[in-house]
């Protein structure tokens, strides 16, 4: 053994090492910023930042997501199941109260709340089940904030026979506790995350770690646009859906486009999915509302393109909350689902175009709008969907009579009334 | 020239810098020199560290609380660099903070602080035009992950990008120690020696002198991470002392001179 100190045992070459062949292998290493639109990235977003051990996964996610997506028998199938047993199509709803209350635009109110299990999040859920079932894994993994993705990930793995583990902040198990109890119920095993913030980023660590070890039996059912490549492209298509149905159903109530469209963003799933369609549609608003939380400061809020930068977390490149070393920030927000540093990468595009505009909305806005739509619509709306009833309120009188607006309820209350009971104290 | 060890298996020692606190760290790393570490990664802490286990998730924590940050961590390296001018240097990130500094200016100062090679854990190969671009352009070796799940031809690609050496991860996995040593690793190794002729290290779960012993058998390289940074949490107060006495024993199973040098 070597005993004296300091001795010359490694040296590491540096460029002068001339053996070394860039590229090589008929790979380009230059994708980078690239710019250009190729699978995975939205203008310079998205990508896949994973670790090694990952990737070959991922390879074969989306090898089996682009087979299944041209296969018939397999689009039937899920549109039988989103027919009869999410209960798609959801209703387009005409808020009349609403509307006469704010004294501007038309109100509609896309029902993502009427689907089995409360919200949006089944269409994804019953996408990529059947997809575990084309790769032949028996195992699902899944991350939860407001326990709504959690709850839809139970559902589709009682339906079709996964186990199932659900990994969720302890933060979110408090102030979710019925959304905890269902997952429970439908068989599901539901695993406290101590770290950090406790709540949905380090619900997605620990997912992410589990997944790491146990990839070659395990699929991850991520639920959100968010994370490595192919998953914002994915649960965008399987959300899709939400905006097909509701351009079908404007047309067919109004004869023309709504004037703008309000959804909330956590990740952005519900509000992709209500947009994709209208993208084209250049004269349609696209709003997103985040979650503005308590204040400006950083970690009082969710507000990613108010305090955020581009950088990378969980997979991929898009808008962070995060310190001036590249630290991750802690967020804050009275919606569970909402309260994420980072936002999928297909809205950092979105953005950055111009396309969409997205604002915040506050705790205190998100909770008078819930008590306004219960109270002229008779619907409680999930504290997340809140914050996009807030912000029509904002908008609706600023808009002609003549203008329509949509808003996407992306899921029902009744697994907030513990923090709704709390806050607005009515009894 | 390639990467030379002049023992077989080297020592690889892997600390989360910043934790206790970075004067500390630099204690640590002197005395793992001493005590026959070959090369040491520098670990930076990263608040979302997906692909680490408990052990280094809480040493990230502790050093962040602390404020650790990764400039401070090149300052640190610069330092050690003056103490020990022939150990190779690694530094071992995630993404992000590279980012926020900026790429050119992170490579830029690793450079100048001494720096020999960078390892970023979530940025496989596909991803890291710029960066590889940037590497090259500051003299910094890039050295990246292979898995046991990579097939072959994302082995090759993997090699291609790499200089220096190749990290393998010996079993699907966060970092952490483990009983047995998985099939996996030497599998993984004796795939990358049909596609590289660059030294192979071996890490994830190595954290015994016999585990050392046993890897050594078939890899260039041994990288011991989780059982160091589990020393430093035992050792409150003796960190530097204990982190060395643990090298020694590791170090006593390696340091068969240069006779099986590649």
């Amino acid at each position: 053994m070597a005993t004296a100190s300091k001795i010359s045992k490694v040296k590491i070459p540096t460029s002068g090492n001339t053996r070394q062949k860039w590229g090589t292998h008929g790979v380009d290493l230059s994708r980078v910023s690239a710019g250009k639109h190729e699978p995975g990235r939205f203008g310079v977003y998205g990508g896949r930042y994973v670790p090694e051990t990952l990737m070959a996964a991922l390879e074969e996610l989306e090898r089996e997501y682009e087979k299944a997506k041209r296969d018939r028998k397999f689009q039937a199938r899920l549109d039988l199941l989103l027919k009869t047993y999410a209960g798609r199509p959801t209703p387009l709803f005409f808020a009349r109260r609403l509307t006469e209350k704010l004294g501007g635009a038309k109100i509609y109110l896309k029902r993502e709340d009427l689907l089995h299990t409360g919200a949006h999040k089944i269409n994804n859920c019953l996408g990529q089940g059947l997809l575990v079932e084309r790769m032949g894994k028996h195992r699902v993994i899944a991350e939860t904030g407001a326990g709504q993705h959690g709850v839809a990930t139970a559902t589709v793995c009682a339906l079709l026979g996964f186990e199932c583990v659900v990994y969720m902040g302890t933060e979110d198990m408090r102030r979710q506790e019925l959304n905890v109890f269902r997952m429970r119920l439908l068989g599901a095993e539901v695993r406290g995350v101590n770290s950090g913030s406790r709540t949905l980023k380090d619900a997605i660590n620990e997912a992410m770690r589990d997944w790491v070890t146990n990839v070659r039996t395990t699929h991850y059912l991520l639920g959100s646009v968010l994370g490595a490549h192919p998953y914002p492209t994915m649960v965008r298509d399987f959300h899709r859906v939400i905006g097909r149905e509701a351009r079908a159903q404007i047309l067919k109530a109004e004869g023309k486009l709504p004037a703008a469209i309000i959804a909330c963003v956590g990740g952005g799933s519900n509000s992709i999915g209500i947009f994709y369609d209208f993208i084209k549609d250049k004269k349609v608003r696209l709003i997103g509302v985040e979650a503005g939380g308590r204040g400006e400061a950083l970690g009082d809020h969710a507000a990613r393109f108010r305090g955020g930068s581009p950088g990378v977390l969980q997979g991929t490149y898009s808008y962070v909350l995060q310190d001036s070393a590249g630290q991750i920030a802690l967020t804050h927000s009275v919606s569970a689902g909402l309260d994420y540093p980072s936002i999928g990468p297909e809205h950092a595009a979105l953005r950055d175009a111009g396309r969409a505009e997205y604002l915040p909305a506050s705790d205190a806005e998100a909770l008078e709008a819930t008590t306004l739509l219960a109270r002229t619509e008779g619907i409680i709306p999930a504290l997340e969907s809140a914050h996009a009833v807030a912000e029509v309120i904002k908008q609706a009188p600023k808009m002609k009579k003549s203008d329509i607006v949509i808003v996407n309820v992306s899921g029902r209350g009744d697994k907030d009334v513990g923090i709704l009971r709390e806050s607005l104290k009515l009894d | 020239m390639p990467l030379t060890f002049y023992k077989k298996p080297a020592l690889v020692a892997y600390v989360t810098c910043g934790d206790p606190d970075l004067a500390t760290t630099r204690e640590i790393v002197l005395a793992a020199i001493e005590a026959g570490a070959d090369a040491i990664e520098l670990g930076v802490p990263f608040s979302d560290p997906v692909a680490d286990g408990p052990v280094i998730q809480r040493a990230s924590e502790r050093a962040l609380k602390r404020g650790t940050s990764l400039g401070q961590v090149l300052t640190l390296a610069a330092e050690i660099r003056e103490q020990a001018q022939s150990t190779g240097l690694i530094v071992f990130s995630y993404l992000n903070p590279i980012l926020r500094m900026g790429l050119d200016k992170f490579c830029k100062v690793a450079r100048a602080a001494g720096v020999d090679g960078v390892l970023v854990t979530d940025l496989p190969v596909e991803e890291a035009g710029a960066y590889l671009r940037a590497m090259r352009e500051h003299d910094l070796s890039p050295i990246f992950l292979a898995a046991p799940t990579s097939p072959d031809d994302r082995l090759r690609r993997i090699a291609a990008a790499s200089q220096g050496f190749v990290y393998a991860v010996s079993r699907t996995g966060v970092t952490g120690q483990r009983q047995q040593l998985a099939e996996d690793a030497r599998k993984l190794v004796t795939r990358l020696r049909r596609v590289t002729k660059l030294p192979v290290a071996l890490g994830f779960g190595i954290s015994t002198p016999e585990q050392f012993a046993e890897v050594g058998e078939f890899a260039d390289a041994v990288v011991v991470g989780s059982a160091i940074v589990e020393t430093i949490e035992r050792n409150r107060g003796r960190e530097a002392a204990a982190v060395g006495e643990f090298v020694k024993r590791l170090s006593a199973v390696s340091g068969q001179p240069s006779a099986v040098a590649r």
